[in-house]
């Protein structure tokens, strides 16, 4: 027993090394689990804090002000705007259904943190859980999609943004109506690649990628960019679409969280199916 | 505590906070990152604990984490390369020994042995981080591009820090 302390103790700096790199690689692995680690990130109040101050340092004091009232009034308009798409297209149906009109609920919130150069990218806002935004809900912006959010605290929340290599989200040529995964490369945060687009479709450039609405987090129809490029090798399946963001991830100031209020039900109902086969 | 101890204690924040607040934004052509707090790292004094090497690592990485939303990869690569120092350290001993409370930096020694004892490190550092990031290889020429370029900026601004400071110290 002695000599297993003994032994230890002659090689306490190797087994302090082990200790704190696995403690280090359990973080690692929790915070990649989708909505995980939930208070070790800068939606953390002082963290956020000090993000914050940084970023405004950045901002014309006076441009704040009217930037903010006009992203207020962008929200406010965006969902009256949906909401009458959704009565035209319920004037067809024999019954309105109210759930279905307001479907969608948009929430205005600025960015006080954001990286476009790194492989995984994340963006911090300063709306939280206390104005009801929950981890998956969709984050636009006026130009076209930004991200999901990942986590919340009270006042601030972390967005994943699509310039992540881990995220993929459902697009559509809106020309053809071919769907494919919209998915970034790492290199350029100007051009994404839409992959899975079949040989026989011939994407053109300057076609409009836009979302698909599938997964039930991104309203249909949100702008993801134009097509600037197509790709097909000889023996490729499929065409290798890449896409000129229409958002300019490096300006990035005033984003808008979408909520959608039928996500759950849904959600419950393709869980229903899925566990019956 | 003694005056170096809180002395070294308030270098620790400076670097963080110096690091979180400018050199996090100062990212050329999205490939040559600045990672101005291996600063601080490096240039702890040669006799320092071990253990507290890496329990300083380990403090740092993590604080610097919580800012890059990305918990537990800087934490990772500075636990690793306090680990390697002192090792490191005893390879490139000097004829004579060390000089008690002796800094491993440019002033203590000279400008090529410090390049000789900071760039691996730096390197393995880098590559711990950028690759972790990436998930793998898949986008190997890419990051090692990123590793390479961020070497390069992040020594640079070590070497030029401390010969302003250094400078006016003496």
């Amino acid at each position: 027993m002695e000599r297993i302390f003994l032994f230890i103790y002659q090689y306490r700096a190797f087994f302090t090394f082990l200790v704190l790199e696995l403690v280090a690689v359990w973080l690692f692995l929790q915070n990649n689990q989708y909505q995980g680690a939930r208070f070790f990130n800068s939606a953390n109040g002082v963290v956020a804090a000090i993000n914050g101050f940084s970023k405004n340092m950045a901002d014309y004091f006076s441009l704040r002000q009217t930037n903010q009232a006009l992203a207020e009034e962008n929200a406010m308009l965006r969902y009256e705007l949906e909401k009458r798409n959704r009565q035209l297209e319920n004037i067809k149906s024999v019954t309105a259904d109210s759930a279905i009109i307001r479907q969608y609920n948009f929430v205005s919130a600025k960015v006080v943190n954001n990286s476009v150069s790194r492989f995984t990218n994340f963006l911090t806002i300063n709306k939280g859980s206390d104005d009801g935004l929950e981890p998956g809900m969709a984050v636009i912006s006026q130009a076209g999609v930004v991200g999901k959010i990942k986590a919340t605290s009270r006042h601030y929340s972390v967005v994943t943004s699509v310039l992540n290599v881990d995220v993929m989200i459902s697009g559509v040529l809106k020309r053809t109506g071919h769907f494919g995964t919209v998915q970034w490369d790492g290199s350029n945060p100007d051009y994404i690649h839409l992959k899975y687009i079949p040989r026989h479709v011939k994407p053109v450039k300057g076609d409009t990628v836009i979302t698909s609405g599938y997964s039930g987090v991104f309203p249909e129809g949100i702008l993801i960019g134009t097509v600037s490029d197509v790709q097909l090798s000889q023996e490729a399946p499929f065409n290798l679409v890449i896409v000129k963001l229409a958002q300019d991830f490096r300006r990035l100031a005033w984003v808008t969280v979408v909520r959608n209020r039928l996500l759950p039900e849904l959600d419950s109902l393709e869980l229903r199916v899925s566990n019956f086969q | 505590m003694n005056r170096f101890g809180i002395f070294q204690a308030v270098l620790f924040f400076v670097y963080l906070l110096v690091q979180v607040m400018l050199f996090k934004n100062a990212v050329f052509f999205h490939t040559a990152f600045c990672f101005f707090y291996l600063g601080y790292l490096l240039r702890l004094p040669v006799e320092t604990n071990h253990l507290a090497l890496m329990g300083v690592g380990f403090g740092m990485g993590f604080l610097v984490d919580l800012f890059y939303d990305s918990l537990g990869l800087h934490t990772m690569a500075c636990v690793l390369i306090m680990y390697l120092r002192p090792y490191w350290l005893s390879v490139l001993t000097p004829q004579g020994g060390y000089d008690s409370g002796a800094i491993p930096g440019v002033a203590h020694f000279s400008l090529q042995w410090f390049f000789v004892y900071a760039v691996p490190l730096v390197l393995l550092h880098h590559s711990v981080l950028f690759f972790i990031e990436a998930g793998g290889f898949d986008y190997f020429w890419l990051t090692a591009g990123k590793v390479g370029a961020s070497i390069l900026y992040t020594l640079l601004v070590l070497v030029m820090v401390e010969v302003l400071f250094a400078g006016r110290k003496r």
